[in-house]
């Protein structure tokens, strides 16, 4: 999110605050002074992690702050993973595979690429996973790699680094 | 230093060939293949016995077995070439503990004896005094064991990971440069040589596996056998499935990997960035070796191939003649 506040002393550290008192985690703070900018505000940009639903409680206690919001981006899920499936897709039931993905509530299916290239062959698809935290991703990757096991899927992962 | 050879196949011929024509300081005492052999404390006339295999097919005598070049032929160290044989490891196994007896070093590319038996002979060749090295074991003509034991001596070795076989290379390799399905692919790599008439070790992840164990049982000790591994081969991928993943400006590769802190052993075929320095093309193979202080290196070579294996045997036997008496 994108915030506007006094360029004074203790404004910042006033404006995160409140991220804190919500259980948010920040992840990123930059802070760039517009060249250009006459007056005395300064505009901050704050990557930062929130539970579910404390968005609203946020913005309120900011505005209490005397903080001004000025863009707020939303991405809900930040880890994303890209896997492909090989076998019979569509004989197996590709919206029941995507369903036990997206029925978690920690994770969904957020593009799908699909080839299919004659009935009765094995098709390939293309799947990219989201999740909240990296331990979702995991049990995400787990659920999956017990679904291809059942329907005889080829699950192929990519390459995580390793350091 | 004497050197008695086992196996005359294409190592075999290729090490014999390189020890004939560089001045490397070996005497060749005992060469044997699987139907004869020929034994000379004085020294073998190395070229004969190369025409002699090629034109007859055998080596030297067929009165002479195996065993017998082991057991009487008078070496510094045993060279074992012979096939692998990845259920029973024999009769190669026999050979390296008759020649341990006997207080020879023992210097092999065969898979099979190092994959099934390493901790016995290890320890064997402790009891004994000597040296086992089996550098030619994984990854052909990479130096990985050197570079593990050496190079990294007093590092942590975290994880190993790698591309350890160069026919899935190769085919993975074309089906993504031309869009060839993955039987054109096979038999482009059968037309080339790089594959077996019977591809299953290869294309299984089989042969990659063998190589996993035989990394982790030298590097931890931890004494996995093959069924510990995680294994999925790459007969059943599409060149769609390789499409989808250029899309992403990403490949496929089979990947063996090793994982001490987690107990990870896998082979299986991964979505990998172009970019990445594990994506090599053809039949060469490439490791990363994951380590406390140096952190990631990354060794790439070839890992098959006649004088490329015996690269890796010369660097063993020349080892073994640095640190023992040259003369004995």
């Amino acid at each position: 999110m994108k915030l506007e506040m006094k360029d004074s002393p203790g404004q910042l550290v006033a404006a995160l605050k409140p991220i804190s008192d919500v259980g948010g985690n920040i992840i990123a703070v930059i802070h760039q002074r517009e060249p250009d900018s006459t007056d005395d505000t300064l505009s901050v940009q704050i990557v930062l992690e929130l539970p579910e639903k404390k968005i609203d409680s946020l913005i309120e206690l900011l505005h209490k702050a005397d903080v001004h919001i000025q863009r707020i981006g939303h991405e809900r899920l930040l880890y994303r993973r890209t896997v492909i499936l090989i076998g019979h897709l569509m004989h197996t039931d590709l919206s029941d595979t995507v369903d036990r993905i997206d029925t978690t509530g920690f994770a969904e299916v957020s593009e799908l690429a699909m080839s299919m290239p004659a009935i009765n062959e094995r098709s390939s698809s293309r799947l990219t996973i989201k999740s909240v935290t990296r331990d979702d991703m995991d049990r995400a990757m787990g659920i999956l790699h017990k679904v291809a096991n059942e329907k005889d899927l080829l699950l192929i992962e990519p390459l995580e680094e390793m350091a | 230093m004497k050197v008695a050879i086992i196996g005359m196949g294409s190592v075999g011929r290729g090490l014999i060939e390189m020890i004939a024509t560089k001045d490397l300081g070996m005497i060749v005492t005992g060469i044997a293949d699987s139907k004869s052999g020929i034994i000379n404390e004085h020294g073998i006339d190395l070229q004969k016995a190369l025409v002699r295999k090629k034109e007859t097919g055998l080596c030297g005598d067929p009165k002479i077995k195996a065993m017998e070049v082991v057991t009487n032929a008078k070496y510094d160290v045993l060279v074992e070439v012979s096939p692998t044989n990845a259920e029973t490891g024999e009769p190669a196994i026999s050979y390296m503990k008759t020649a341990m007896q006997r207080k020879k070093h023992v210097v092999t590319s065969n898979k099979g004896p190092i994959a099934l038996a390493y901790k016995k002979l290890i320890s064997l060749a402790k009891k004994n005094g000597v040296e086992l090295r089996h550098e030619a074991t994984v990854a052909g003509a990479i130096p990985v064991f050197h570079t593990i034991e050496h190079g990294l001596a007093g590092n942590e070795i975290y994880a190993i990971y790698g591309i350890l076989n160069g026919t899935c290379n190769y085919i993975l390799t074309r089906m993504a440069d031309e869009g060839l399905t993955y039987e054109q692919a096979l038999l482009e790599a059968r037309e080339m040589g790089y594959a077996e008439a019977d591809p299953t070790y290869d294309v299984q992840g089989i042969d990659a596996a063998i190589k996993l164990v035989i990394l982790a049982n030298t590097v931890w000790g931890n004494g996995v056998t093959l069924d510990d591994v995680d294994r999925t081969g790459i007969n059943l991928l599409t060149p769609d499935a390789i499409r989808l993943a250029e899309e992403e400006d990403c490949t496929i590769r089979l990947i063996a990997e090793a994982d001490r802190r987690t107990d990870l052993l896998r082979v299986s075929p991964r979505i990998i960035r172009k970019n990445h320095p594990l994506v090599v093309n053809g039949t060469l193979n490439a490791i990363t070796i994951v380590t406390d202080m140096a952190r990631d290196i990354t060794l790439i070579g070839r890992g098959a191939g006649s004088v490329e294996t015996a690269s890796a045997i010369i660097g063993d036997l020349l080892f073994i003649a640095t640190c023992y008496d040259r003369r004995s």
